[in-house]
């Protein structure tokens, strides 16, 4: 391996139209990061007094899920459960033509080339992805046993990373994997009980004011998930936002109150 | 500047519960005007945050990522250590603040990581009311497992992603706090300096990483959370994006560095592949408990691994350190491990790597249990070497990991500029010159949950801090100064970008200033980092410009702090005619190879302060007396 040519999504700011840019890039090895490769270009670019590509990255380990790019028409690439910060060289062919764009998602708008904007994530779980806890509030950690079972369960579930490969995927750029994942991590352990049902209509309600799209079972977030979070949580989603929205649990004055 | 820790007297298990009922209080009518900036969002940042805004501070909290969910802590592995003694192994408070101190080599001071010790057991408790979803038994109670260096079990952990399950928790709690709109969020917001006025610590000035607009925090108090100086070393296991830049301006603005030296280099890594590679990945260092660590016994030996049979390997951990095996600390292995491959029977691309197996333990337990152990570790391993660990042992090697030196704090975890407050990796304060495994977790949470909520309050009640806008002057003179600083960056027409010189940078450190050390090689770096920072100077190139997203630019702001950083982090090597933990002088070493500490000259915080621009920096002590735990010479044979 070592020349490949990269098509690039370059875009200067938000309302800027974008294009894509091809490059070639030489010294490429397999042992190299998808990463790794836009790091070389970017040297190369800059060597060149060239404007460098713009794309999030951090832990590089697949964990932070800062890194987020749609490579060859899929989100993170061609790769089964692999951040794009892990996607080696080696699973592609010499001489290869690889294209990199960004999420496209009306929720997630494009700062610069491959950098969006995601913090309507955050915004949903401010409005509930969480079990209100104050420090200091705790019993004792064994008081309440868990069975295993749920443990394992929500931990599966709490292996989200937040990096919006569900979004990219989805046809109708629906949050719902992520938010399914957050409910279910929460909802699946007693401590997340008290404010269950009021967590999946809050966090809902806030992923449509946010501007995602509803699910219609596509899938295809699940095929594109890193961490492989499976689309049951999507189903135990809407079985916790159907009792909550179909008045067992009342709306009003259920969300958080504004002192204490 | 006078060092003054703020210990308290009496007992040592006494003196922190007591000292938290006698310090002051700020009244609850009073907390909503007091407006406190954290800076950094990791497991002491966020777990700050929270608790801050619970308590009804005003509170701003900045992070240079795109979410606070991304903070480094994310990426933590292994797990967390609590001395709750649920496997009635013998566990406890003290024997928890007992390893420690020995763990960190005599270097620590007693009352903070008793502190600490005894915060440990609270810690779970919280974590697992957010819903933090530990490893449990088959009886639905919490399950532990033992980490590098102690003999008790006594790790909590989510399976490969404890710091991710923690962070989350301390993300939604920090969460819940923005959305009732008690702390106001600065995503991809970089702080470039600390506003001090009348010799407080009074604000920040940030940079809006997408706009590039500057903005000023005023504040009455500000915390710094923002993590270790790894990245000195160029390749690390850090994020690319860890920096030293919040603590060495607040060096430059009177903060005392504390033990810059004391740098953790550890065992069990993936080494790196070639010349591009950006980072090293961690292996999490519970894979030593099933996994058993060996070279070849012959050097130059090429055979495969399941070529080479058992009398032919040299376990030598298990050989030199019969009591800890494996699980000796992580300075331990990691020199060990440098020392085999000096010998010539490293394996893997040029000589740099041990093996770490797991065949005996999976014959032993079944496969099963390792999947469900280390099942993503594996995958992780797979994913960036290419090669299945199920069937070929894991190759590893040390990689700089974790920074135990930081910017002083006393007590009350306050800087020596008053109303700087300092926690998690960011301050020097618990682990000594070595951190165990699984405490790092440990310290960020009880610094954030546990102890800053109430020092700062003692700090906030009594100081006397006069009203003050961002239209002060010593706002807008610090402001001009990063103005200026971003402006010289950025007329850089060079040959090279940043990274260039952080990679020189990273080799000279990592050769000089890395598993071991020498007066001649420390000197000559020096010397070479003063050069290295005139060619930056001459020879930078950034392009773009700061009125945009500009990467280019916060990386070469990042450097030019860690090309200042690193020559401190030599002179501390080079003053400190020790070996002691992670700070290993080969001058100074016993006739089988371990660290040889000297009590009578070096039982000290070295705690170093900025004397202006091409000035040496003057030397401050905070000398170190043990109570209670007497210091020896560690031994884990």
């Amino acid at each position: 391996m070592s020349g490949v040519v990269l098509h690039v999504w370059r875009q200067a700011a938000p309302a800027t139209p974008g294009r894509f840019e091809r490059y070639q890039v030489e010294g490429v090895t397999a042992e190299m990061s998808f990463l790794e490769v836009l790091d070389l270009l970017n040297e190369t670019l800059r060597a060149r007094h060239e404007e460098p590509i713009a794309f999030d990255h951090d832990c590089r380990e697949g964990i932070c899920g800062a890194c987020g790019m749609v490579i060859n028409g899929r989100p993170h690439g061609p790769r089964r459960a692999t951040t794009a910060c892990q996607l080696h060289m080696r699973h592609f062919p010499p001489g290869v033509e690889i294209w990199v764009e960004p999420w496209r998602a009306k929720a997630f708008p494009v700062i610069k080339d491959l950098v969006v904007d995601r913090r309507a994530f955050d915004r949903i779980i401010q409005a509930g992805g969480f079990v209100s806890v104050r420090t200091g509030s705790a019993p004792e950690a064994n008081a309440i046993p868990v069975r295993k079972h749920d443990a394992d369960l929500a931990m599966d579930a709490a292996a989200c990373i937040g990096c919006g490969a569900c979004v990219a995927a989805c046809p109708n750029a629906s949050a719902m994997l992520f938010v399914g994942a957050k409910v279910a991590h929460l909802g699946l352990l007693p401590q997340g009980q008290p404010e269950r049902y009021q967590r999946a209509r809050q966090m809902v309600e806030m992923m449509e004011a946010e501007g995602f799209g509803a699910c219609t079972n596509h899938g295809e977030c699940m095929a594109a998930c890193p961490k492989e979070i499976s689309i049951d949580f999507i189903a135990a989603l809407n079985r916790d936002y159907l009792r909550a929205a179909f008045g067992a649990y009342p709306s009003e004055g259920a969300g958080e109150p504004t002192e204490g | 500047m006078e060092l003054r820790a703020q210990v308290p007297s009496g007992p040592l298990e006494e003196r922190w519960t007591r000292h938290r009922s006698e310090i002051q209080l700020v009244a609850p009518a009073n907390k909503p005007k007091h407006h406190i900036i954290v800076v950094g969002s990791g497991l002491a940042g966020a777990s700050a945050a929270a608790s801050l805004a619970e308590l009804g501070y005003e509170v701003s909290c900045f992070c240079f990522q795109d979410s606070p969910r991304r903070a480094h802590s994310i990426a933590a592995q292994g797990g967390i250590n609590a001395a709750k003694n649920y496997q009635n192994d013998g566990d406890s408070v003290f024997r928890l603040f007992h390893d420690t101190i020995k763990g960190g080599d005599f270097r620590a001071r007693e009352a903070n990581v008793y502190r600490l010790a005894e915060i440990s057991t609270q810690i779970i408790d919280q974590c697992v009311a957010q819903g933090v979803p530990f490893a449990r038994e088959y009886g639905g109670l919490l399950a532990n497992r033992s980490f590098g260096g102690v003999q008790v079990s006594r790790t909590f952990y989510a399976r490969g992603q404890t710091g991710q399950q923690l962070l989350l928790g301390a993300y939604q709690a920090l969460s819940r706090q923005i959305g009732r709109g008690k702390v106001r969020m600065y995503a991809r917001h970089e702080m470039l300096d600390l506003v001090v006025a009348q010799g407080a610590a009074r604000g920040i000035i940030a940079r809006d990483l997408v706009s590039g607009a500057r903005t000023a925090h005023v504040a009455d108090a500000v915390v710094l959370a923002t993590g270790g100086y790894a990245n000195v070393y160029y390749l690390s296991t850090n994020a690319r994006g860890c920096n030293a830049t919040a603590i060495w301006r607040a060096y430059r603005r009177g903060a005392a560095f504390a033990n810059p030296c004391f740098t953790q280099i550890h065992p069990t890594c993936i080494p790196p592949a070639g010349h591009h590679q950006s980072k090293l990945t961690l292996m999490s260092e519970s894979l030593r408990n099933d996994g058993r660590i060996w070279v070849p016994l012959q050097a130059g030996d090429t055979r495969a691994a399941d070529q080479i049979p058992d009398a032919e390997r040299d376990y030598y951990l298990e050989r030199q350190y019969p009591s800890y095996g494996n699980l000796v600390p992580r300075d331990v292995a990691s020199r060990r491990a440098k020392d085999v491959c000096d010998q010539g029977r490293g394996v893997g691309p040029g000589g740099r790597g041990v093996y770490l197996d797991l065949r005996d333990a999976m014959a032993r337990l079944g496969r099963h249990v390792i999947v469900e152990r280390y099942g993503n570790l594996f995958e992780m391993y797979e994913r960036i070497t290419g090669e299945d660990p199920y069937q070929v042992p894991m190759r590893i090697y040390p990689a700089p990991h974790y920074t135990m030196g930081g910017l002083w704090v006393d007590y009350h975890l306050m800087s020596t500029v008053p109303g700087l407050f300092v926690i998690g990796e960011a301050n020097f304060s618990d682990h000594g010159a070595n951190r165990l495994g699984a405490s790092a977790l440990m310290q960020g949470l009880a610094d954030g949950y546990f102890v800053l909520p109430y020092t700062i309050g003692h700090y906030l009640a009594q100081a006397a801090l006069p009203k003050m806008d961002a239209g002060h002057a010593a706002v807008r003179d610090t402001d001009a100064q990063v103005d200026e600083r971003l402006r010289t960056l950025l007329a850089g027409k060079g040959r090279h970008g940043a990274d260039h010189f952080h990679r020189e940078l990273g080799k000279v450190m990592w050769d000089e200033c890395g598993m071991s050390r020498r007066a001649e090689g420390l000197k000559a770096a020096i010397e070479r980092i003063r050069a290295l920072r005139e060619e930056f100077q001459a020879d930078l190139y950034v392009g773009g410009s700061g009125a945009e997203l500009n990467q280019s630019l916060e990386h070469a702001g990042r450097v030019a702090d860690f090309l200042e950083v690193g020559e401190l982090l030599c002179q501390d090597a080079l003053h400190r005619d020790e070996s002691c933990g992670c700070h290993f002088r080969d001058e100074y070493q016993t006739p089988d190879g371990e660290a040889r500490r000297d009590d009578a000259r070096f039982s000290y915080v070295a705690a170093w302060q900025f004397m202006g621009a091409g000035k040496p920096p003057m030397l401050h002590k905070e000398p170190l007396s043990f109570e209670v735990v007497h210091p020896s010479q560690r031994s884990y044979k």
